[in-house]
């Protein structure tokens, strides 16, 4: 076409400006690799460019700073244990701890609800404001866009865990003394070493939220309010940890997806135990694969008239 | 270029919002989709553009199936559906930016100058570094514009496009539309304006409470409203009386004027008319056929007015 288009052209002067305006290079164009994950990119962008994004990150930072202060000014008076499994007493003795104190703080709630707004929001936000229809006749693809969205959920939780961890390294460096770690079964390890415990550990938690973003998303795809998505994610994750709080439902304790949250403290052992772990990544995974899969069906076969 | 058999969609809780619709839109038209608000237009679209799925009938678009084909067909369609839907925290630059990015055969390098270029056409080129949020309407009507302009497309399906806008921003839009028309591009252009779909459609349909009443060139759609024959003059008793007799039918006197149906004589009929009415004596000022406009073809098709919604 573009051959015919230049003889054209040549043939006739006079006429080139109007056959330049006139044929549109149109037809199919090859979707390529580059094109496929720019949305993926773009996803990413979008998130963290809200302000909402960085609130909620601010907040995730906050938090280590207050437990640092509070944790200081009661370091004379006797202690009584507290949220986390015993690492508010090892604070004082090693600041690096205190990453260890605000991810155990952070987990049960704060982190969570801050994933379930992000998730929630991410399908049904759209939809309310009306650019779902816009990127799906762009078109973005279904499949795609909501794979760029499980992703840019991901990413946040990364963000969100890495927020409450570096907030806290700094705040326990400021105020207390860094050095050796003893861990929880007595042994005790280089600052080095605890340092790359911290990062395992502040994996594992980003990574216990996986299945939380899947349930998010999918509650996403059920409704056409950005609020109501959020709240439903935020309030089931509540709900969840208080049924994972009765004994008498020992028999389904185990597959709540937050069952397992808190095992990362068996990495402060050593040797490392990595049964609750484990666990607690598979149940994530299989999370994953339902959620995920509820959410696909769901928002593949939905009829987009917001 | 779009063409629909038996096109029904059937919401949830019974409303049905189109009706076995069959149309057919050829290549290079300035298709105008006409029908009062609540007559299924937007419905219609969103099925085409395969965001709904008909509850019966099929739909192509480019010869393709929706919604099966959506990831061929689409690239290939710039669509403007019930009104702009920005993202208030970007700059209308960086709003483009995503929905180019959502198109996965959207070369990645050259998307800025996709964008600014989009920008330009639309006039937006000073703003696009503003929010969207501070847009006025008629800046998020051209942004949704630009969008949808981003690549050369060979059709462009806009959705009541000037709703909301006065009537500069109307004309501005209508320019694009018809600029967009002369490179080839085929413009769907929904509307419930008549003078709209005149001004710039060439061919139109017609829906009315989720059917379709008729489609064809605007032409033969207007030449199907009946002219009218107005007769001014002081006397219109008499005159009325004359034109009565002459088998003239539906006449409405008015001030200083009579008008009525030139049903079955004709235009022959008019000099013989005209000398009739001079011979009773009837002080003619002004004789002759005013042209049927859409809006006659409308009220004669389905004999209601235009402002009725479904
Ligand atoms: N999501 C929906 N659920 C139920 N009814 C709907 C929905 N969308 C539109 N309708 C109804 O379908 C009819 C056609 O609406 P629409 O296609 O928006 O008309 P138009 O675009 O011509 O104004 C209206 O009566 C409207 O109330
Ligand atoms: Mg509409």
């Amino acid at each position: 076409m573009s051959r015919a288009e230049t003889s054209h052209a040549a043939a006739s002067r006079a006429e080139t400006s109007r056959a330049e305006a006139t044929v549109l290079r149109t037809g199919r164009r090859p979707q390529t690799a580059a094109g496929f994950l720019a949305l993926f990119r773009n996803e990413l962008h979008l998130t963290f460019r809200r302000l909402r994004t960085k609130v909620l990150l601010g907040i995730l930072a906050v938090l280590p700073v207050l437990i640092g202060v509070v944790v200081k000014l009661n370091t004379d008076s006797p202690h009584e244990g507290g949220g986390g499994p015993s690492f508010i007493a090892q604070t004082t003795q090693n600041g690096l701890f205190l990453v260890f104190t605000a991810l155990a703080v952070a987990l049960p709630v704060f982190l969570p609800m801050t994933v379930g707004v992000v998730a929630g929001d991410s399908v049904a936000g759209e939809a309310a404001t009306g650019t779902l229809r816009y990127l799906l006749v762009a078109p973005a693809g279904r499949t795609r866009l909501l794979a760029a969205k499980f992703t840019a959920g991901l990413v946040f939780c990364l963000a969100a865990t890495a927020a409450v961890a570096v907030a806290a390294l700094a705040t326990g460096a400021a105020l207390f003394p860094l050095g050796e770690v003893t861990l929880l079964s007595g042994d005790t390890i280089g600052l080095a070493d605890a340092l790359l415990r911290a990062v395992l550990v502040a994996g594992v938690v980003a990574v216990s939220l996986a299945g939380l973003v899947a349930i998010g998303l999918f509650v996403s795809t059920l409704t056409g309010s950005g609020i109501a998505a959020m709240a439903a994610t935020v309030g089931l994750v509540i709900t969840v940890q208080i049924l994972d709080a009765f004994p008498q439902l020992d028999a389904i304790r185990p597959f709540l997806f937050t069952h397992y949250w808190l095992s990362f403290s068996d990495l402060l052992r050593e040797p490392m135990y990595w049964d609750g772990v484990l666990k607690d990544l598979g149940l994530q995974a299989a999370y994953v694969a339902v959620f995920g899969s509820a959410a696909w069906a769901r928002f593949t076969s939905r009829d987009i008239s917001a | 270029m779009i063409r629909t058999r038996g096109l029904t969609k059937r919401f949830r809780g019974g409303q049905l919002a189109v009706d076995g619709l069959d149309l057919s839109v050829p290549r290079g038209s300035v298709f105008g989709f006409l029908g009062p608000n609540g007559s299924g237009k937007t419905t219609t679209i969103r099925m085409l553009m395969g965001l709904i799925a008909p509850t019966s009938g099929t739909a192509t678009v480019l010869g393709e199936s929706m919604p099966q084909s959506v990831a061929t067909v689409l690239p290939r369609v710039g669509a403007l559906i019930e009104g702009p839907a920005l993202y208030g925290f970007l700059s209308g630059r960086d709003n483009l930016v995503r929905f180019d990015a959502a198109d996965p055969t959207a070369d990645p390098r050259t998307r800025r100058q996709r964008v600014e270029t989009a920008l330009e056409r639309v006039g937006l080129g000073a703003a696009a570094g503003k929010k969207a949020r501070a847009y006025s309407l008629g800046m998020k009507q051209r942004l949704g514009l630009a969008s949808a302009l981003l690549q050369p497309r060979e059709l462009l399906v806009l959705d009541e496009p000037t709703n909301g806008l006065d009537p500069q921003g109307m004309r501005e839009i209508r320019a694009l539309v018809r600029e967009v028309a002369a490179e080839g591009t085929t413009v769907f252009l929904s509307s419930h304006l008549l003078d709209e779909i005149e001004q710039v459609c060439t061919h139109a349909a017609v829906m009315s409470r989720g059917r379709l009443v008729v489609q064809g060139t605007v032409a033969e759609l207007a030449a199907r409203a009946q002219g009218r024959l107005v007769v001014r003059t002081p006397d219109v008793a008499r005159a009325a009386e004359v034109l009565a007799a002459h088998r003239v039918t539906g006449l409405v006197p008015g001030e200083e004027r009579v008008d009525g149906e030139l049903g079955g004589p004709g235009d022959e009929a008019l000099p013989e008319l005209c000398a009739a009415l001079v011979a009773a004596g009837v002080r003619v000022h002004g004789f002759g056929l005013e042209r049927g406009t859409l809006e006659d073809a409308f009220v004669a098709l389905t004999g209601e007015g235009f402002d009725v919604a479904g």
